[in-house]
């Protein structure tokens, strides 16, 4: 066989790969323990597989980026919806239509561009000790800035994501300055240094080190599983005001098709399935997280949290916002 | 000096890739963090690194010191197993001692119901980072100056008694200054990786300038700022290298000599004694602790994390250590080697840049590589499209060849640290000795230098292999479909703050970073004879 022949079959033979098996490739920063079953359940439904590789969102928006119309990722998957706005920013998502998506997903839990859009919901609420605290006493993020709860409060660090996005959300309702004061307040507030995680922050709120501190559900249900005994209870705070950009704060793990993808297709239908009623359960339930679809129920021991009124303001705030957030955070000397 | 040069050339490139990004200055995001965030993490850092240095010093050269030259019960089990740190992430050593030493710990919670003691010192502090770092770090110093203190340290009390010192004044006068260099080598390597700490300083929240890289790149969303910010860094420690490289202008470098095994110092029981209680203490502080945590936590979660894909795993990170390994003592050996030949100034830099990789934050280097790798690949498949009808999106980036020649930039200098000092201990008597005998130059290195060096070779070999085990952001960002790693489960656990469900994977990198330790031990020894 001449070698242009020879190039040329293998040529054939490449290009006739993809359409062997439909394939899908997601990059995600949620981890794999938590969508590898859902993506088993995916392929055994469809029979599309899916390959995927995990990291921080940071370096995998850094490769989307650099590998530019040559990536292999058809969707980008997330855990929080500031990197989802940025990466929106970057240019590294396409718009989707999807009717599906649409009746889905609320519409402050997508983006409205239609690049992203979440698939499960994380509420950042308080969490209290209940030897300590009456939740009469509880009311707002806000007023655990006042002087009552001086050397009560514990906090997990401003390095994490889910705090700058409260803090952003919080600027939507307070402005800027209203909101560093409510940061200041709560720094002067604390009776130790910032925790690296929400467990160790409940773990000092469990040994009376501190009263109160905020943190996604999904570690207290988490932490409850493990020692069900700890002094511990949920506050859904700001439940009761007038205001539209009021209630608990939520932010999504979410996801969107990359601009270069080679199948968005394939991609879009995957996102599709995963904000459907077979996929929701599976998609929130493994991390005690609650599904973004409203016609789905939450697992049976997040909804013994009691359900509550979530902030309606669209997420995307919490990516817009967040450069603010945390050069506010900074500022009130929020470590 | 091409082949020296070229390998500066590749360590270069995420160095030029990071300085680059000066085209397009953050003024916004610098103004803020100059006035907010750089003062006190210049300090911090500052602080960091002297109490490190200071740390690692005294628990690398007293514990060097006491292996090597003295004798007291236990004295050769210590002399592999203080090694073991090394084998543990610092991260996990840092979770596990705010576990039991914070708040919430079992400690304080004793003392507080059982005893209503209170206000013990805070674990989470300054203190905590720098006792954790130190424990974790001290073993690059205590092995190279244990090799030093064994090859030299008897010659060195030998003549201070001739001069009429005592042994302690021997000690400091003689055998301390003489081994400084490589005191220094070993602290070099430790202040390096200290710097380029994220993990630890994230368990902590304390700031570093690293973190503070990280907080621009993750927070700020401006991958610019934060290679901005590295380049500082990088500047930062190539002052530090000038320093050090002072200090190596006047090593001098002793033939490999009698050991010193026939002529160890009898310590009296009491302080034999004192040894034992000292020695065995760290060892437990730093390994025995933290791994017995992990063991109580491995068995809770075992029977459902532990799965056949673990064997894959496991192989994976064997195998990227192994091989990565190999390819940093090769370059490392032929970079010393082109010193050899070519020595002077210009020679000196160039091995200093090629070795400057260890110093820089590890995704920051990860991301230095793959853009121009990236690009690269954007070429090759538009040229493949072009001419063969290629319909891939990947030629270079989904091999392993990228992943390897990411761990070579950033594990150079663990390896050539030790390979340099040992191949300047073979003196040019031997070579000229050699050469009379009709060896050739193919000869000289098989047959003379390599059994020479076989202890240097494995000091770098197993520093590479257990750091490339424990390497996260590289791996992560390199890494092929489907070739993850131990190293990459204890990053899905830690990253949703599992660390108990961490625990497997953190002990089986122990585990297998404990192999090429006990090699190293076991064929050191048998070079002793």
């Amino acid at each position: 066989m001449k070698p242009t022949k020879l190039i040329a079959a293998l040529a054939l033979v490449a290009s006739a790969l993809p359409a062997l098996a439909e394939e899908v490739v997601v990059y995600s920063a949620r981890n794999e323990q938590l969508i590898k079953p859902l993506f088993d359940a995916y392929t055994r439904d469809t029979g599309v597989q899916i390959k995927f590789i995990t990291d921080k969102e940071g370096p995998l928006m850094a490769r989307l980026k650099a590998e530019g119309k040559n990536t292999p990722a058809d969707v980008l998957l997330t855990v929080d919806a500031g990197n989802l706005w940025q990466a929106s920013e970057e240019g590294l998502l396409r718009p989707i239509r999807s009717e599906t998506l649409q009746a889905n997903v609320p519409a402050h839990l997508r983006d409205p561009a239609n690049e992203w859009f979440g698939l499960s919901v994380r509420a950042r609420t308080m969490v209290y000790n209940t030897g300590k605290v009456k939740p009469a006493d509880l009311s707002t993020y806000e007023d655990l800035a006042s002087p009552k709860w001086k050397g009560r409060l514990c906090l997990r660090t401003s390095k994490k994501v889910y705090n700058q996005s409260l803090v952003a959300m919080m600027i939507t309702e307070y402005g800027e300055g209203k909101t560093e004061d409510i940061v200041t307040g709560w720094i002067g507030n604390l009776a130790t240094s910032p925790f690296p995680d929400d467990t160790k922050a409940m773990e000092a709120v469990a040994a009376g080190q501190c009263d109160v501190t905020l943190v996604n559900t999904y570690y207290f249900g988490r932490l409850m599983e493990k020692t069900p005994n700890l002094p511990l209870a949920i506050f859904w705070p700001n439940q009761n005001l007038k205001n539209k950009a009021s209630g608990v704060h939520v932010n999504i793990s979410g996801a969107g098709v990359t601009r270069h993808a080679k199948n968005p297709a394939g991609a879009q239908k995957l996102i599709e399935w995963l904000s459907s009623d077979k996929a929701q359960n599976l998609f929130a339930d493994v991390n005690l997280e609650y599904p973004v679809n409203p016609k789905v129920a939450p697992d049976k021991s997040v909804a013994a949290w009691g359900s509550f009124r979530q902030n309606l303001i669209n997420v995307k705030e919490a990516g817009s916002l967040q450069i603010k957030a945390v050069k506010l955070m900074d500022r009130a000397g929020y470590k | 000096m091409l082949f020296a040069l070229a390998v500066a050339a590749l360590v270069l490139v995420p160095v030029v890739v990071t300085f680059s990004s000066f085209a397009q200055v953050e003024g916004d995001i610098f103004a803020h963090l100059t006035e907010f965030v750089l003062p006190e993490l210049v300090g911090n850092t500052l602080w960091l690194v002297v109490g490190v240095a200071i740390g690692v010093s005294v628990l690398g050269v007293s514990l060097a010191w006491l292996v090597a030259m003295c004798e007291f019960p236990g004295r050769r089990l210590f002399g592999w197993a203080l090694l073991l740190p090394m084998a543990l992430p610092a991260y996990v050593t840092a979770f596990v001692a705010i576990g039991l030493l914070d708040f919430t710990g079992p400690l304080q919670t004793w003392l507080r119901e059982a005893w209503g003691i209170t206000g013990l010192p805070e674990i989470r502090s300054r203190g905590g980072v720098i006792l954790v770092m130190s424990l974790a770090l001290y073993p690059y110093v205590y092995l190279i100056a244990k090799n030093a203190f064994a090859t030299q340290g008897a010659i060195a009390l030998e003549a201070a008694q001739s001069l009429g010192l005592s042994r302690t004044q021997g000690f400091f006068r003689v055998a301390l200054p003489m081994a400084r260099p490589w005191i220094a080598a070993g602290l070099m390597l430790a202040l390096m990786e200290t710097l380029a700490d994220f993990g630890t300083m994230a368990i902590f929240n304390y700031d570093t300038f690293t973190t503070a890289i990280y907080k621009a790149w993750y927070s700020l969303f401006s991958l610019a700022a934060a290679a901005q910010l590295a380049s500082i860094l990088i500047l930062f420690v190539l002052v530090a290298v000038v320093f050090e490289q002072r200090s190596r202008t006047r090593m001098r470098y002793g033939a490999v000599g009698r050991s010193a095994a026939q002529r160890r110092i009898q310590l009296s029981p009491a302080l034999a004694g004192l040894a034992f209680v000292y020695a065995g203490t760290v060892l437990a502080v730093a390994f025995l602790i933290p791994v017995t945590q992990l063991v109580l936590w491995t068995r809770e979660v075992i029977a459902t994390d532990l799965d056949a894909r673990y064997w894959t795993f496991a192989w994976h990170s064997v195998l990227l250590a192994g091989l990565g390994a190999l390819m940093v003592v090769a370059v490392a050996l032929l970079l010393a080697y082109a010193g050899r030949q070519r020595p002077g100034t210009a020679m000196m830099w160039t091995q200093r840049l090629a070795t400057i990789g260890y110093a820089f934050p590890g995704a920051v280097l990860a991301v230095g590589l793959f853009i121009p790798v990236a690009a690269l690949d954007n070429w090759l498949i538009d040229a493949g499209r072009a001419w063969f009808g290629f319909e891939g999106t990947e030629i270079l980036k989904g091999t392993l060849l990228v992943m390897l020649l990411a761990y070579l930039v950033r594990f150079l200098a663990v390896g050539f640290g030790p390979v340099d000092s040992g191949l300047h201990r073979i003196t040019r008597n031997i070579d000229e000795a050699a050469r009379n005998l009709g060896t050739g130059a193919a000869g000289l290195l098989t047959q003379v230098h390599l059994p020479l060096l076989r202890a240097s070779l494995l000091t770098a070999a197993t520093f590479a292999f257990v750091d490339i085990m424990k390497e996260m952001p590289i791996t992560l960002m390199t890494r092929p479909f489907g070739w993850d790693t131990l190293a990459v489960r204890v990053f899905e656990m830690t990253s949703e703050g599992e660390w108990e469900r961490a625990a497997l994977p953190s002990l089986a990198i122990v585990i297998a970073g404990i192999i090429p330790i006990i090699l190293l031990t076991w064929r050191g020894a048998h070079s002793h004879g």
